[in-house]
């Protein structure tokens, strides 16, 4: 049963399933706040919404949901890649394409996490 | 007449599966897929099928009726048949061996992994380890598994990685060890458990819980596995 779990998330199953439930959880909480903000909120233009992020609280909870969406998709996509990419069910082509696409999802999680910081607090 | 349409492959013989249609007269009768079979094969013995017991207690005629997998020998004409048609293939995901027979080395591969017997390291007692009747209770609905295999053969999970994956038959088994108070190799049950593959690729489909024969419920166990894991922390 020793599975070799080097490309994996966390050190174990357990860990990434737990990583998984609280990261959705962070997600849904940031969904609702910022759908009630736009419910609320009469007129929604650049300068509010610019007003809005300018709260430390707000910024740290925007890239909270951020690393969270990071480790979900992580772990989501590394799951549905071992489901269907492999050699199994594709040949020994399989593994080199499961690589190929894993570090492609790295680079654009790196980016998408790197751009919200940037946009945060930048200039 | 009803119209039955069988999966057939013979390796030696045939250079790929087949399904081919017999006409049965059922004489209105409401008989048992596993008497449709027995029939069928009467007339054309070349026609291969696993069964036993024919009472539901073997687990040797689990095959895929219209669709869902279920045993022959227990599930009546009344309860599958569609548009007066009756297609049986072999159980999904595993090696056919020919016809509706098919290569179980994987599934009991798995079920092995999980060391499906007690063991308990203290010196034994004179007569036997007993147990209370409320600590026999956790055992219920889950020593009742036949290990006819229609559960993990529905599992999109266990098609995709069955090698890894232990599916529910067998992690039903190991959670049936692991409630058992008797047991003394709780936590290396659970070291073994712990990677992504062997409990946590199950997504809670439960297709599991919708085939099983028995009206045994394995996503539940997996639950219970899940909570023992947390909560030993490992
Ligand atoms: S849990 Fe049910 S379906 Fe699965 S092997 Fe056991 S008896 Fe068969
Ligand atoms: S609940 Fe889990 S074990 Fe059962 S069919 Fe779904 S993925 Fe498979
Ligand atoms: S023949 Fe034994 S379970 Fe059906």
């Amino acid at each position: 049963m020793a599975v070799t779990n080097v490309t994996s998330f966390g050190r174990s199953g357990l860990s990434d399933w737990l990583v998984q439930r609280v990261s959705g959880v962070v997600l849904t909480v940031y969904l609702l706040v910022i759908a009630a903000y736009l419910l609320f909120t009469p007129e929604v233009d650049y300068a509010s919404w610019k007003e809005l992020h300018s709260g430390l609280c707000i910024r740290l909870l925007t890239v909270f949901a951020v690393l969270s969406l990071a480790a979900h998709a992580w772990i989501g996509m590394w799951g549905v890649l071992t489901d269907y990419v492999t050699v199994r069910l594709m040949g020994p082509k399989a593994t080199p394409l499961r690589v190929f696409l894993q570090l492609g999802m790295i680079a654009v999680i790196f980016v998408y996490v790197a751009w919200t910081v940037a946009i945060l607090w930048g200039k | 007449m009803l119209k039955v349409s069988i999966y057939r492959y013979n390796p030696d013989i045939d250079s790929a599966p087949y399904m081919q249609d017999f006409q049965l007269d059922t004489q209105g009768k409401d008989i048992m897929v596993l008497d449709v079979l027995e029939q069928l094969k009467a007339e054309d013995p070349t026609l291969v099928f696993r069964r036993s017991c024919r009472e539901g207690v073997c687990g040797s005629d689990g095959v895929n009726i219209n669709g869902k997998n279920g045993l022959a020998c227990v599930t009546p004409l009344s309860e599958c048949v569609k548009n007066n048609t009756l297609i049986l293939r072999p159980l999904p995901g595993l090696p056919v061996i020919r016809d509706l027979v098919i290569d179980m080395a994987q599934f009991y591969a798995q079920y092995e992994k999980i060391q499906p017997y007690l063991i308990n390291d203290t010196p034994a007692p004179a007569i036997e380890r007993l147990q209370s009747p409320e600590d026999r209770e956790k055992l219920d609905g889950l020593y009742e598994c036949i290990l006819c295999a229609c559960c993990s053969t529905s599992c999109p999970s266990f098609w995709w990685n069955p090698e890894k994956f232990i599916g529910p038959a067998g992690l039903l088994q190991a959670y049936r060890f692991l409630a058992d108070t008797r047991d003394t190799a709780t936590e290396e049950r659970l070291s073994k458990l712990d990677d992504p593959f062997s409990v946590f690729r199950c997504h809670g489909i439960q297709n599991c819980v919708a085939v099983c024969p028995k009206s045994l419920n394995p996503t539940q166990a997996i639950g219970h596995i899940r909570t023992m894991l947390l909560s030993s922390g490992t």
